[in-house]
């Protein structure tokens, strides 16, 4: 599998508003450790380390 | 003359002035901790002799390294010790691990069955030491050439092409020994490395520890209990309760960097620490305390010419996942079987540079191991601690983050994979036992294969009739058959192959495997194992 960096979320706006809205009301250090989880909850969903590997890659630009 | 530096917990080896006689030896191992002891009585069953100089009369107090492994047990066992250690020492295998004021989640080792020795026990370094100190003295009553001598300091090394000299002081005076080969088994301070101005490099953990071991009779259960960011006034970082033999339970608090040491050690203060810790009114008897640091760091080289390295001396790990004692113990058994080859003449001098490449391996594995535990434990940066802790609190609810906890991995030997001395893997079998790997223990119709591999080269057949091999090196045959082919030893050793034929070595790792007899293959493989190619 290849990390996919074509459009692939429906509703693009949708998704953003919910991605904000896990956040609203929370202080940094809340919304620090939301996206961690986050990303540790998605990263084992993916599970594959070269897909892995290539969006850290995608990520640190 | 050297003063002791520790008070003993046991008088093993006292100071015996008639001992104490200028001479050469084959080998003359520096330290009579277990390491030493370890190689010197492997050594000494094979035939070759071995003196061990040690500057202490005794083992020292401090419970210490208190994990001892599977297979420091399996090698303890062929030296003669392992029983009194498993028939002292605690076995555990369930852990819990806790975050703040809750627990995060609990496990279960649950060890694999069809192993004559347990996964792990917990035991008192010093009992440790002592039962292999009792194994020696077996081994010296039945006639194997081995010594210890006490209160002997080795203050000065020099070797040349031919032998090692040292220069030993006593409670009467100086005196010289020579030898073919040292050993330097004496800790991670070795003075044998500081004499021979070698470098010992690694990462510095900025950190401190206290130890307290406590007597008490309380109800815990037997098992391994680790908080991170555990609920105290003075919050340690993390927290560890874990017990050992004669009611005594090793607490440990990570406390940081900038400690007043004196001030944290005073009994009061520990005090004050552990009733908070522990349920109130719970009655204690403090057995030994400590605070240590500690580096991750090994030696570039494990072989000086005649001078080689084992244990500490050439590697030091975080204690986490119990790597430190463990670890030598295999380079114990890696080492002695070659030196006994090479001092015999039975293969050449490349085998020894075969240890520094195989025990350098795995001091490497070891300290990436234990590294990323105490990277976990305490995490190096504001967002090293964001993600350690969103792990925590994911791993409460979600079974998928629990594999990332990392309270320290526990010690498993390594695999030599790609090293020199493999042979060829002919045979579709389990990975687990591919070339260069220790072979993991099963039951036989009566016993266990590993009291059957006994440190020397053997001939493992399964289903197979063996060659008759003339060889210069000894090599056993062990040949499985009908009820012996149990269906853990199939599992371990076939896989789905039908038959199979192992040649495995004197520490007990397999050097190479066939689904057939192919003579000139064996006598090629065994070559190889023994650094001839």
């Amino acid at each position: 599998m290849t990390l996919n960096t074509q459009p692939n979320l429906r509703d693009p706006d949708d998704f953003y508003d919910e991605l904000l809205a896990a956040h609203h009301g929370l202080s940094k250090d809340q919304s620090d450790a939301l996206n961690a989880r986050l990303i540790l909850v998605l990263a084992n969903h993916i599970g594959d380390r070269e897909v892995l590997r290539a969006a850290l890659k995608a990520a640190a630009g | 003359m050297v003063g002791a530096t520790y008070a003993l917990a046991h008088e093993l080896y006292p100071y015996d002035p008639a001992t104490a006689r200028a001479g050469h030896h084959p080998v003359i191992i520096i330290g009579g901790g277990p390491v030493g002891v370890a190689t010197g009585l492997d050594l000494a069953q094979k035939g070759t002799p071995a003196l061990m100089l040690d500057d202490h009369e005794g083992v020292g107090q401090g419970s210490r390294a208190i994990c001892f492994a599977k297979r420091t047990l399996e090698i303890a066992d062929r030296l003669g010790a392992g029983a009194d250690m498993v028939k002292k020492g605690i076995v555990w295998n369930v852990g819990r691990v806790f975050h703040g004021d809750g627990e995060v989640f609990n496990f279960n080792l649950l060890p694999e069955g069809g192993h004559k020795n347990p996964a792990f026990i917990n035991l008192q370094q010093p009992y440790f030491e002592k039962f292999l100190i009792d194994a020696l003295r077996r081994a010296e009553a039945g006639g194997k050439p081995i010594e210890i001598r006490g209160r002997n300091v080795v203050t000065g090394l020099t070797q040349d092409a031919d032998k090692v000299t040292l220069d030993i002081d006593t409670p009467d005076g100086p005196y010289q020994l020579t030898a073919d080969y040292v050993i330097a088994c004496d800790g991670a301070r070795s003075p044998t490395r500081e004499m021979m101005g070698l470098s010992f490099d690694g990462r510095v953990f900025e950190d401190n520890f206290l130890i307290a071991d406590v007597r008490m009779t309380a109800d815990f259960p037997t098992e391994r209990w680790f908080w991170f960011e555990p609920p105290l006034a003075e919050a340690p970082q993390s927290a560890l309760l874990h017990k050992q033999p004669d009611d005594v339970w090793r607490i440990d608090f990570q406390l940081g960097w900038d400690i007043d040491r004196k001030a944290e050690l005073e009994e009061g203060r520990i005090r004050q620490r552990i009733d908070e810790f522990l349920p109130a009114g719970t009655e204690y008897e403090l057995v030994w305390t400590s605070i240590y640091t500690f580096q991750c760091r090994r030696m570039e080289r494990f072989r000086h010419g005649r001078v080689l390295f084992a244990g500490d001396s050439a590697h030091q790990v975080s204690p986490f996942g119990a790597r430190g004692a463990n670890s030598g113990m295999q380079d114990a058994d890696n080492l002695a079987w070659k030196l006994d080859l090479v001092l015999k003449g039975l293969a050449p001098d490349a085998l020894l540079e075969t240890y520094h490449e195989e025990r350098a391996y795995g001091a490497d594995e070891n300290i990436l191991n234990s590294t990323r535990a105490t990277d976990f434990l305490t995490p190096k940066s504001e967002m090293s601690k964001i993600f350690r802790n969103a792990v925590l609190t994911l791993a409460k609810e979600h079974a998928f983050a629990r594999p990332l906890v990392n309270s320290g991995r526990l010690s498993v030997p390594c695999s030599y994979d790609g090293l020199p001395l493999n042979g060829p893997d002919a045979l579709d079998g389990p990975a687990r036992t591919r070339p260069g790997s220790p072979c993991p223990d099963a039951p036989l119709a009566e016993g266990f294969l590993l009291d059957r591999l006994p440190g020397r080269f053997t001939l493992l057949t399964l289903g197979l009739q063996p060659p008759e091999l003339l060889t210069d090196v000894p090599i056993g045959t062990l040949t499985l058959a009908g009820d012996d082919l149990t269906d853990e030893l199939r599992a371990r050793y076939l896989g789905d192959a039908e038959h199979a034929l192992y040649l495995i070595r004197p520490d007990q790792h397999v050097a190479a495997r066939w689904a057939e007899v192919n003579e000139a293959e064996i006598q090629a493989a065994l070559k190889t194992a023994i650094g001839l190619t």
